[in-house]
């Protein structure tokens, strides 16, 4: 894929609901096939933020969205724009893992039927090859078409991975995807997210700051719905240039 | 010190004593109906229909209302949840959480299951007036469709409600419609769906005063949907009504197998629940 353009460049995006000012005027480039780590303290719009790049954010009664968000250089706010065709360009991975009430051949399997692949023979070779992307494969090979809550709850969340991968998507939108992790199953993730960066453009809401550090090529850190810092991760990390950034990187604020 | 625990004793002697008074007159409900409908009950209760002097304490029986009473509720049910289902989902999906419009409608629906059946019988009862229809089986079954929508909507509501929201969210970042986010949702939820039925069932078949003006009530087994039906609240109604001791005993009887049907109805209901909830 040759872009001259950034997969998701955010211009002017201001959140608002009712009287509260979610986001404001977020304007950020994300950069392509690596990984973004948002920062910032609980409340701070990280979530918000993550939600206005596939929309999901105006499924809250009340939320208003100014701004633009273009996605392959393609405003995605414009009326014209359909929310499902977007959705397809996004894995989203979310706090906990939420599998759908079917087997986990199916709950693999439902992007791309829905998405009208109804041919077997395809739909079994992908399931496994994004299982295997997800590192789940080996584990469930024998029990496909056993209910996806049988799982552990860090099989579920490979398992969402792999759900939102076999849409094919260009990006990835991962909220706190380990927060409901024991330890072992979040490392299995972030092995998986430094594999799949080569690949996709992942953009990680994370609030374990040693997380952002061993994982992003991009940080960016807010505070109070507005974007304080941005660079590369060395920078944002290590050498911040505001004073609440480096704050936050020191543990002063959380 | 002493008076706390004086005051701890109190209260659980409080609670003993509600909570026998709220058993007592269950136990006594099903004992009266046990030991006065026993005698009485026999095969031919329930697969006879009335015959010349059944209700002078001759021979005969209740298929009548028995077959009356399913056919109605049958089909109320049936009715009830074709049009309760998409409302639901259009609350739960279409509307956002939190939408006045919703919560208007939520409201609708608890006044709604609050007006007495008696009420729905006279409502049933000037629409079929208006259509020109006469007392049958289909005037009955639009005006119990109307008297059970309210808790058939409401407790589908209540079942869909406990969705987590990020299912749905989910569902949608796959690029789902939002008829694709409810039919997983109606899978999710779906033993919750049937433990709704069944209680609109249950609901259904036990109420008297919406069918008396409406299905009324005959000694035969309806054939089609314009004849009047019986059903069982109004079998023994009738019959306990009668100066007659036998027909008197069979009302008791009659009030046996509705008691017994509506107690499977609703066991199964929960068996379901329960069931499916473990499995899930």
């Amino acid at each position: 894929m040759v872009h001259n353009y950034p997969h998701i460049s955010i211009k002017e995006l201001n959140v608002t609901s009712a009287n509260l000012r979610i986001l404001k005027n977020v304007s950020i480039d994300i950069p392509d096939r690596s990984i973004t780590a948002i920062i910032g303290p609980s409340g701070c719009g990280k979530t918000t933020l993550l939600k206005s790049m596939n929309r999901l954010v105006e499924l809250t009664d009340g939320i208003h969205v100014a701004g633009k968000v273009l996605v392959n250089g393609e405003n995605i706010y414009d009326p014209h724009i359909e929310v499902t065709r977007l959705r397809k360009k996004m894995g989203l991975l979310s706090q906990r893992p939420y599998p759908l009430p079917m087997s986990i051949y199916a709950n693999v399997s439902f992007g791309m039927r829905i998405h009208g692949q109804h041919k077997r023979r395809i739909l079994d070779a992908k399931v496994r090859r994004y299982l295997a992307l997800a590192s789940l494969w080996d584990e469930v090979k024998d029990r496909l078409h056993e209910p996806a809550s049988s799982l552990s709850i860090g099989q579920q969340q490979r398992l969402c991975l792999a759900r939102g991968l076999a849409i094919e998507p260009d990006i990835i939108l991962a909220d706190e995807p380990t927060s409901a992790l024991d330890p072992m199953s979040s490392k299995a993730i972030e092995e998986i997210f430094l594999e799949l960066k080569k690949k996709y453009t992942i953009v990680l809401v994370t609030h374990i700051l040693r997380q952002a550090r061993r994982l992003a090529d991009y940080v960016i850190f807010m505070y109070a719905g507005e974007i304080v810092e941005h660079g590369p991760a060395d920078e944002v990390l290590n050498n911040p240039k505001q004073e609440l950034t480096k704050e936050y990187v020191k543990g002063q604020i959380s | 010190m002493r008076k706390r625990k004086f005051t701890e004793q109190f209260f659980l002697f409080l609670m003993r004593v509600s909570m026998f008074l709220v058993m007592l007159p269950l136990f006594l409900i099903i004992l009266t109906i046990l030991v006065k409908g026993i005698p009485s009950i026999d095969l031919a209760m329930i697969t006879q229909t009335p015959k010349g002097g059944f209700y002078l304490g001759k021979e005969g029986g209740v298929l009548n209302a028995i077959a009356g009473s399913f056919y109605l509720s049958a089909s109320a049910t049936i009715l009830a949840v074709c049009i309760s289902l998409p409302v639901v989902l259009c609350l739960n999906i279409y509307m956002k959480r939190g939408s006045n419009k919703a919560w208007l409608i939520r409201l609708c629906m608890d006044v709604m299951s609050g007006v007495p059946s008696i009420v729905f019988g006279a409502f049933g009862f000037l629409v079929m007036l208006f259509f020109g229809m006469k007392v049958s089986l289909l005037a009955g079954i639009i005006t119990v469709t109307i008297l059970i929508m309210p808790v058939t909507i409401r407790s589908m509501d209540e079942m869909v409600r406990t969705v987590p929201e990020q299912l749905l969210q989910a569902t949608y970042s796959l690029g789902a419609t939002r008829v694709e986010a409810a039919m997983v949702v109606v899978r999710r939820v779906l033993p919750g769906l049937i433990t709704a039925t069944l209680l609109s069932f249950g609901r259904a078949i036990g109420d008297a005063a919406s069918v008396i003006f409406t299905t009324g009530f005959t000694d035969n087994i309806p054939q089609s949907v314009s004849q009047p039906a019986a059903t069982l609240p109004l079998a023994i109604f009738f019959q306990l009504s009668s100066p007659i001791p036998e027909v008197r005993d069979r009302a008791y009887a009659a009030a046996l197998i509705l008691t017994f049907i509506i107690l499977l109805i609703s066991y199964s209901a929960r068996y379901i629940s329960n069931k499916f909830t473990n499995a899930s």
